[in-house]
């Protein structure tokens, strides 16, 4: 896992309390309306999604940049540069 | 006999144009919207039309109304969704003291169950909060304040909106539950600067089993029914398809019918109350005067029994109630009537008229024909009322 200093998004997609599957449905759905090379932050608080991700990226061709990390948040900031 | 409702509060029948719209959801439209196939795809698009009408009836954007299965789910998922989402920041509610149940008991059970303060704000003589009171029950810890829009009891609009930018200027979530208003009044969430609000199905001419909430973008909520992906993951459940419908349909009728609906009911609720007040002696009109809802006449009427006149105005064909239907059928004093400051006995004494579309003014005869006779007889047998009465005359 590449944890990230620079946290920096074009979009980010609140996921926080929305169960599983919605961090993988949605994520998709705003990179369906951002252009190529733009970042998309996902906020979510499901443990799952530190595996899922990365994996649904590989598989659908999208860049994973890595995981934010904040000590006051009980949840995850991930990042997806849009590839395609 | 005719039978003349009057009690559309509690129960409103399904409109025609919305039963129609439903009954091809019932059969040929049946795909459940979490399928991929068109059956379903086509239902998950039918329901995103729906999402839109409601919005429409609230200038709400599409995207932030939850279907939920009543107005007293979407309740529940207000007050324990926006307080359990917020825990870090504090745990202090504030709900008003004439709230429907569904809000009282949300927030007593988050008191009960996840260490919540909560402050049960109190109400003027005419049901209103007072924006100062609530500024002053304000905390750091204060993560949710929940004020109902206008009361099915005693009829009272709240200034909602100067409730809900006190609540936004401090950065606190504000819910209002709007069953008693949507379609009778205009409603416009941005305006209002309300972050929730809650609607009902039946109160608009849809069936019962379907309500809403209105959320705004990005507030967080915890869901309260877990399962799916339904609802965007905000509340699981396979959606009630015909119900989502016949809420779309009637929404987008009571939008469009909205002011007539409110002129029509204003003159028959005038002239009702004009003839109360001037047939039966010591009446009170309970609620604000003036800023109350349009189809609605609440009284109360002192040394009688509320049920008692209910029963002996059923006799005569007329269907009025005397409260809250949950407080009604357990015989209890209203808790809203004591918090405006009404005395029990005199509080055990009121009933409420709720209107629609369909009422005449042939009707408003006619009860004020019936009730001051009604009154009349059951005071003639009331030894509370002999007794005023009898000090009255010095005797």
């Amino acid at each position: 896992m590449r944890f990230l200093t620079d946290c920096k998004a074009d979009a980010s997609a609140d996921l926080v309390y929305r169960v599983c599957p919605m961090h993988l449905l949605e994520p998709a759905e705003f990179l369906r309306d951002m252009q190529a090379g733009q970042v998309l932050e996902i906020i979510t608080d499901y443990d799952g999604a530190l595996e899922d991700i990365p994996a649904w990226c590989a598989k659908h061709g999208q860049e994973f940049v890595g995981i934010c990390e904040d000590e006051d948040e009980d949840h995850y900031k991930l990042y997806i540069k849009k590839v395609h | 006999m005719k039978r003349i409702y009057l009690d559309y509060a509690a129960a409103t029948p399904v409109r025609p144009e919305v039963l129609e719209a439903m009954l091809p959801y019932f059969q040929e439209r049946f795909g459940n919207p979490s399928t991929v196939y068109d059956l379903g795809a086509k239902v998950k698009d039918t329901i995103d039309e729906q999402r839109a009408r409601v919005a429409d009836l609230i200038g709400a954007p599409a995207g932030s109304i939850i279907f939920t299965s009543c107005g007293a789910e979407a309740n529940n998922l207000a007050v324990k969704g926006a307080a359990l989402a917020n825990l870090k920041k504090g745990r202090h509610l504030i709900v008003s003291t004439v709230e429907h149940h569904s809000v009282l008991n949300s927030a007593r059970f988050l008191e009960k169950f996840h260490d919540f303060e909560v402050t049960f704000l109190p109400v003027n003589r005419c049901g209103q909060v007072e924006p100062d009171r609530l500024r002053k029950a304000l905390t750091p810890a204060t993560v949710l304040v929940s004020i109902q829009h206008a009361s099915n009891e005693i009829g009272t609009v709240q200034h909602i909106q100067e409730l809900a930018a006190l609540c936004r200027e401090h950065g606190v979530v504000f819910h209002t539950d709007a069953v008693a208003t949507a379609g009778s009044i205009p409603i416009a969430v941005q305006e209002m600067q309300v972050d929730l609000l809650t609607l009902s199905g039946p109160a608009l001419g849809a069936p019962k089993g379907i309500g809403a909430l209105y959320f705004r973008p990005k507030l967080r909520l915890v869901p309260q029914i877990h399962s799916g992906i339904q609802e965007s993951g905000r509340r699981g459940g396979t959606e009630n398809v015909p119900g989502i419908v016949g809420l779309g349909v009637a929404a987008e009728l009571a939008r469009a019918e909205l002011e007539g609906r409110a002129r029509h009911l204003r003159s028959l609720r005038d002239h009702l109350v004009a003839g109360v007040m001037d047939r039966i002696p010591a009446a009170i009109y309970t609620g604000h005067p003036k800023e109350r809802l349009p189809g609605h006449a609440s009284f109360c009427f002192e040394g009688i029994e509320g049920e008692a006149l209910i029963f002996l105005l059923i006799r005569q064909g007329i269907y009025a109630n005397t409260g809250s239907a949950c407080a009604s059928k357990a015989l209890k004093v209203s808790p809203t009537l004591c918090a405006i400051g009404l005395s029990p006995d005199v509080a055990q004494g009121s009933i409420v008229f709720t209107g629609s579309y369909d009422n005449r003014i042939e009707e408003m005869e006619y009860i004020l024909t019936e009730l001051p006779q009604a009154v009349e007889r059951l005071r003639s047998f009331s030894p509370v009322w002999g007794k005023k009465i009898a000090a009255a005359s010095g005797g």
